[in-house]
């Protein structure tokens, strides 16, 4: 997998990039600020991006931003976006740019300090290489504590499936992690589905709807 | 509190008013103006009788108004000294004081003074007169004259009241004309050192997320790494782990007090975001409401989207964060001291919710008020919010005071609570 990393601290950066080689992908770039990573995208036209928020030279969101014009042009490109904390706002509007088109391709968002654990950083990678949505367990767990929204009337068992697809995981693996088959777990996705009213579609772009129910609030 | 001003005893309960010496030191106030009622009399008199004497009467009338003008200063010195019954408070030495004196003089000679004496006369004299029936009127008949003297006694607390309340009005009008209402340079200057102390917080944040946070980060991937090259049983291992688990918790303890230091996204993304940012983190549900409308925006940017669910339906609210990216930062801002004092509010208002209302739900709404942002925060907890209770509720209305905005709160034992903020956004 050919991977391009933009984030501004040169010891993160580094430790990146060693960290995906180990893994057996390769970074065909990694750059320190928003405009090297709009470049460097458009002449190595990687798999997937993984990018900080806050970049020089604003050290505001020019991270995210570059992401978010990056998936304007392209739409089948792969993000995942690096935060040092959780922004509902920044997830939601990283997830809007992948909702369009029957689901385009993948987007992750996670906090920075989900890249300690080396496994589980590398597997998100993969699923939004693979067109993935990934979302931060703490970005759920806030959302979950939302009232007078239709998220109220998920029961607890279809909030912890949904809080699961946030993730990114497929029907096989929640089925794992909640210990029931996998046609329980369709039977939940279904009753999301009804109970969010999201019209019938291809099945991807449901789940993608329904996370992003789930950001807006 | 300390009574300082007639207004301000005014609103004390109608006993202690009463017997209080304000009714006879505003009475006292007031018929000073006889001073300078016999001034300007005199001064007309003298005028008149020059004129006629030289038969001129222009003259007469510069002589007048040479006589007031001299006078100017004495009724300067004379309006503060007397001030001083209505008003407590010092008044400040103003440069331009002579300016100042000499409107004041004008004013006190075309208007005021007869104006204090015709109230005196009508709201005191009058009870007066009643209750001196018997004597004034000996002729009349007995049961009427009691009847006169009993409502000139219930007439007595009317005056009370109105003579001070003119009184007062008037203590305003002349401080005003004395010394600015509120001494702006002061305002000014507390509002630079708002903006200093906010701008040294955003400097903290951004030096703990450079510097300590990269660290952490890295330091827990570094130890993530060595885990994997360890296996399950070996000590090591499970040393490392610990040390693992151990760089995680500092970086989440970092990131809260980083974020309460100063939060990133109201600087990007506006208080709508923030204060959404915000609603999720709390316990205690919140609705946000925010509409800031176009004003701010010079006419590009959208509403500011809400997270009521209501008839917005996801889809439009795609389309208007898609419309966001686009004009980028010229969505609805506000300026920043009104944007930092309004999410201060918000905060302490959403953590005071959640540590002493036992609420079950909380709202958050902002508008634009014409030029003024308009902030409600209001819950369905207990109430019995006091603001004399702790430093909480006086630290928020002094922070809004240094934007020159207005909190109110009304809280009721029993609830709901409803805090209410203005802050006008003319910057």
């Amino acid at each position: 997998m050919r991977v391009v990393i933009a984030e501004d601290a040169v010891l993160l950066r580094e430790g990146l990039v060693s960290l995906l080689e180990r893994f057996g992908h390769t970074v065909v770039a990694s750059v320190g600020d928003a405009s090297a990573l709009v470049e460097a995208v458009t002449e190595h036209r990687p798999d997937v991006v993984v990018t900080d928020v806050r970049m020089p030279p604003g050290f505001a969101d020019e991270g995210l931003r570059a992401a978010l014009e990056l998936r304007g042009k392209d739409p089948g490109l792969a993000v995942l976006v690096l935060s040092q904390y959780v922004e509902q706002t920044y997830a939601a509007e990283l997830l809007d740019s992948g909702a369009g088109e029957g689901g385009g391709a993948g987007v992750g968002y996670l906090l920075k300090d989900r890249i300690g654990d080396v496994r589980e950083f590398v597997d998100a990678l993969d699923r939004v290489a693979a067109g993935g949505t990934v979302v931060d367990p703490e970005v759920v767990r806030q959302l979950l504590k939302r009232r007078r929204d239709p998220l109220q009337r998920l029961t607890p068992r279809e909030q912890e499936v949904l809080a699961l697809i946030a993730e990114g995981r497929s029907n096989a693996s929640v089925a794992r992690e909640l210990f029931v088959t996998e046609a329980a777990v369709a039977k939940h996705i279904a009753g999301i589905f009804t109970k969010l009213d999201l019209p019938p579609a291809a099945d991807n772009h449901r789940r993608v709807l329904a996370v992003l129910a789930y950001l807006r609030g | 509190m300390l009574t300082r001003t007639a207004l301000e005893a005014l609103v004390q309960r109608p006993l202690p008013f009463l017997r209080s010496a304000w009714p006879w030191r505003c009475l006292v106030y007031l018929l000073a103006s006889a001073v300078p009622g016999l001034v300007v009399v005199a001064a007309g008199m003298g005028a008149l009788q020059v004129g006629l004497a030289v038969d001129a009467v222009p003259l007469g009338v510069v002589a007048a108004i040479g006589v007031l003008v001299l006078a100017a200063p004495l009724a300067g010195r004379f309006e503060r000294g007397r001030l001083r019954l209505v008003d407590a408070v010092p008044l400040p030495d103003m440069s331009d004081r002579r300016r100042r004196e000499a409107v004041l003089t004008v004013v006190t000679v075309f208007g005021l003074w007869w104006i204090d004496l015709v109230m005196v006369g009508v709201t005191v004299g009058g009870p007066v007169l009643l209750m001196l029936s018997p004597v004034v009127q000996p002729e009349s008949a007995g049961g009427l004259v009691w009847v006169a003297v009993g409502a000139g006694v219930s007439l007595v607390p009317v005056a009370a009241y109105t003579v001070t309340a003119w009184a007062g009005a008037r203590g305003v009008m002349v401080r005003a004309m004395l010394a600015p209402p509120e001494l702006n340079e002061v305002l000014r200057s507390r509002a630079r050192l708002v903006d200093a102390f906010e701008a040294e917080r955003r400097r903290i944040e951004r030096d703990l997320h450079d510097g300590a946070q990269q660290r952490l980060v890295a330091l827990s991937m570094t130890l993530g790494l060595a885990r994997l090259d360890l296996a399950d049983d070996d000590p090591v291992g499970r040393l490392v782990e610990r040390a693992h688990g151990e760089a995680k918790q500092a970086l989440a303890e970092l990131r809260e007090l980083i974020r309460g230091v100063h939060p990133q996204v109201l600087t990007d993304r506006g208080l709508g975001a923030a204060v959404r940012d915000l609603a999720g983190r709390s316990p205690v549900p919140v609705g946000v409401e925010i509409d800031l409308g176009e004003e701010f925006a010079g006419g590009s940017g959208g509403t500011e989207g809400s997270s009521g669910w209501g008839p917005r339906s996801p889809v439009e609210g795609g389309a208007e964060r898609l419309r966001g990216h686009d004009s980028g930062r010229s969505r609805v801002r506000l300026p920043a001291p009104v944007e930092n004092t309004a999410y201060y509010v918000i905060t302490e208002a959403l953590a005071n919710t959640a540590k002493h209302a036992q609420a079950t739900a909380a709202t958050v709404t902002a508008r634009m008020d014409r030029d003024a942002l308009v902030v409600e925060v209001r819950d369905d907890g207990c109430g019995g919010a006091d603001p004399g209770g702790g430093t909480g509720l006086t630290g928020l209305a002094d922070r809004v005071a240094v934007v020159g905005g207005r909190l109110s709160l009304s809280s009721p034992v029993g609830g709901p609570t409803l805090l209410r903020v203005e802050i006008p956004c003319a910057w």
